[in-house]
This record gives structure tokens, C-alpha cells and sequence, in this order.
């Protein structure tokens, strides 16, 4: 999920959400994702997989999208994210 | 003296009605797409005030079939609709509301099979923010792709007896066209177009949205629909538990009546009584009383 890098980085000193994703930032370098729609550093490389468990725990009901293609839960620990990638993690709420 | 209570024989048992069964909704289910229900009533979940409202009004309901959106998780949440349809072995019906392309519809429903494991998908592709219509040309566009990506697809369309002969066409597991616009209240608009639609389709016909009190769900039912899908009728009604269970019975009636087939309406009165054997009660013959007939 790296084919789209052209989003530069950002200078936004990073959020204690975002450190939490990062416990090792002196080895990895860093990335700049957009996650539902807000802009999140991690380091690049990380997983969907540990992205969606800073976000939730629920074991399901929770599907995720990167750059508009939906990601399997079975994928998740293999799909890495790079700078400017796009994640949406989604799940069922009260509607219709 | 002594007394002893009178000796009491037992009520007779009433007699059995030998037509209970066949008028019980259990006899006459609901099939889409091969699954049977009991229940001809779809419920959403949106507009409750609470998890335990929409709860408690799901009972009500009888419902065995109730929607859900897709949306952003929002980590503070805790509960989950889905907890309390699983809980009650209610089958989850996701749509994609909100959706304006035929494009960000077919992720929605690709998101909500991963997420929540069925690929039915209750399809709402929305034309303008103001009334909530559907674009037909992106739904017919969405609902084509889905049917070839394997999904049964439930479109919620305008009440159009040609969109929804083209929906069906596109292989759409049942047709949900709209009384009136979403949480307006306004019943059905065009109770002519739902008969026609209703006429011609070999899929189930389901009136979605518009419903604003029992009655509109009867008459849904009487102008052949197959079941009623409804959300903000019960869960915005200052006792929604109360309305959860009128519209199950108005569907209920409104079924029955449709299956029972309506008198013709007439101009004048017909007499339901005999007209012979009166008794001369001393009334005179009065040769200016109007004659109708």
C-alpha cells in the first residue's frame, strides 16, 4: 500500500495517539497516514493489523478499507502502510 | 348444620378454531432470496435515543430482519447494535446510506460484508441531502455491480414501476420503493404507482420509508406489498414500544386483508340485512321517498 507517495510530510509534531503507535521511533522512519479521515504518524511499515488495534478491540463487526480498496481481516497483518496512505476503519452503528 | 359447597361442573372447553393456524403470519412467511421469515416487518435502528430504546422496541416490532450503517468507529462508543441484534437472533441487514455515487455505495457493501459477514445489503444511493431521494441512474449502476460481486441486493428505490422492473431485471432480490421521502411521515404519496409495482414484480415488494402510522403500513400491505420497512415511524413516536407493536399488527391485518381480497367499492348502500320479512309496523307507503338503485 505504498504506490501512493506523493503526499509529503507533514510537520504537525506528533500525537500521544500517534507516539503510542511509534514506541520505537528512533529505528523506523516515520510515516504520515490519514486514518478516518485524520492525519496520524506512524512508522512506516506498521500493520493494518496493529493501526486497527490502537483504534478498537472489537474481534468483529470491524471491516477497513486502504485507499479505497478493502483489506480482508485476514490481511490485515500482512499489509503494510506507507506515507499518504488512506485508512478507513469502519463498523456497523444504529441507522436506516 | 353443616354446608357443602355446591357441586360445580367444569366450563366446557371452547371449541377449537379450525382456521387459527391458517391465520397465524407463521403460516404465511416472507422469502427473500430463499431465507423464510415470520415477520413481514424490517426495522432500522436509526432515530432511537438509546441502545436500550431501540431494544426494547425491536421486541416490540417481532422484527427478524433490521438494518444498520456503515460508519466511521468511533473508539469512546460502547455497546453495539449489532450486541443486541445478535442477542435476539436478529438477522442484520447493513445499507449504505449516505452514499451519492453508485462507486462509494459498492465499497460501503463491500465494507459491510467483511465487516459483519452477510452479503445482503440493503442499497441506497442518495440523490440530494434535502429530500433523500435515490438517484436511479447510479442505483441501477450500483445494483448491477453488486449482483455480479455476488451480494443480494434489497435497492431502496423511487416508487417508478419501470426502475423497479429494471432493478428486478438486474437480478435485485426484492424492490423497496419509497412511500414518501425518509423519516417524513407522509405515508404513501402514490398508492396507484404501488399497485402497479406491486402487480408486475416477481420479486418481494417492500414499502420503504414514509411510514408514519399503522395505518400507512396496512395500507402498504393491502396494495400487495410483501413486507414493510420502517425506522423513524416507531423509534422517533412518543412511545415507540407501543408503535413497534401497531405496526406489527397493521402488517399483520393489512397482509390478511390483502390475501382475503376487499369488496368492490359500491356507490350506494347494499343492504346487509334481508330486505324480506319485514314486519309491517304501521308505517305508511310515502310515494316522495327517493328511490336510488
Amino acid at each position: 500500500m505504498t504506490e501512493d507517495a506523493t503526499q509529503t510530510r507533514t510537520t504537525t509534531p506528533p500525537t500521544a495517539t500517534a507516539a503510542a503507535t511509534r514506541p520505537d521511533t528512533d529505528t523506523a522512519p516515520a510515516a504520515t497516514v490519514t486514518v478516518n479521515g485524520a492525519p496520524r504518524r506512524i512508522d512506516a511499515g506498521l500493520t493494518l493489523d496493529a493501526l486497527v488495534a490502537t483504534v478498537t478491540a472489537a474481534p468483529r463487526g470491524v471491516a477497513a478499507a486502504v485507499n479505497e480498496d478493502v483489506v480482508p481481516r485476514g490481511s490485515w497483518p500482512t499489509t503494510t502502510l506507507g506515507d499518504g496512505d488512506r485508512v478507513e476503519i469502519l463498523t456497523a452503528v444504529q441507522g436506516g | 348444620m353443616t354446608r357443602t359447597a355446591p357441586a360445580t361442573t367444569p366450563a366446557p372447553a371452547p371449541a377449537a378454531n379450525p382456521d387459527a393456524a391458517a391465520t397465524d403470519p407463521a403460516a404465511d412467511p416472507l422469502t427473500i432470496a430463499g431465507v423464510r421469515f415470520s415477520s413481514r416487518l424490517i426495522m432500522g435502528t436509526g432515530g432511537a435515543s438509546s441502545l436500550e430504546a431501540m431494544e426494547r422496541a425491536l421486541l416490540a416490532s417481532g422484527t427478524e430482519l433490521t438494518t444498520v450503517a456503515m460508519r466511521r468507529i468511533d473508539p469512546g462508543v460502547h455497546g453495539s447494535v449489532l450486541d443486541v441484534l445478535h442477542r435476539h437472533g436478529i438477522r442484520v441487514l447493513p445499507n449504505t446510506a449516505g452514499c451519492y455515487t453508485a462507486g462509494e455505495a459498492v465499497l460501503t457493501a463491500r465494507l459491510a460484508r467483511e465487516a459483519l459477514g452477510t452479503d445482503w445489503v440493503k442499497l441506497e444511493v442518495i440523490a440530494d441531502e434535502r429530500t433523500l431521494l435515490p438517484d436511479p441512474v447510479e442505483l441501477l449502476a450500483a445494483a448491477e455491480t453488486l449482483v455480479d460481486d455476488g451480494f443480494t441486493v434489497l435497492p431502496y428505490t423511487n416508487d417508478d414501476p419501470v426502475l423497479a422492473r429494471k432493478l428486478q431485471d438486474a437480478g435485485c432480490a426484492a424492490v423497496m420503493p419509497l412511500g414518501s421521502p425518509i423519516g417524513s411521515g407522509l405515508g404513501i404519496r402514490n398508492p396507484h404507482n404501488f399497485a402497479l409495482i406491486t402487480e408486475a414484480a416477481g420479486v418481494p415488494v417492500i414499502l420503504d420509508a414514509g411510514a408514519g402510522t399503522a395505518s400507512d403500513a396496512a395500507q402498504a400491505m393491502e396494495l400487495g406489498c410483501d413486507a414493510v420497512m420502517l425506522a423513524s415511524a416507531v423509534t422517533r413516536a412518543q412511545e415507540p414500544v407501543l408503535m413497534a407493536a401497531a405496526m406489527r399488527h397493521a402488517i399483520t391485518a393489512g397482509r390478511l386483508a390483502a390475501r382475503a381480497g376487499r369488496i368492490p367499492r359500491r356507490h350506494f348502500a347494499r343492504a346487509s340485512s334481508p330486505s324480506a320479512g319485514v314486519a309491517d309496523l304501521g308505517r305508511a307507503p310515502d310515494p316522495e321517498r327517493p328511490a336510488f338503485s
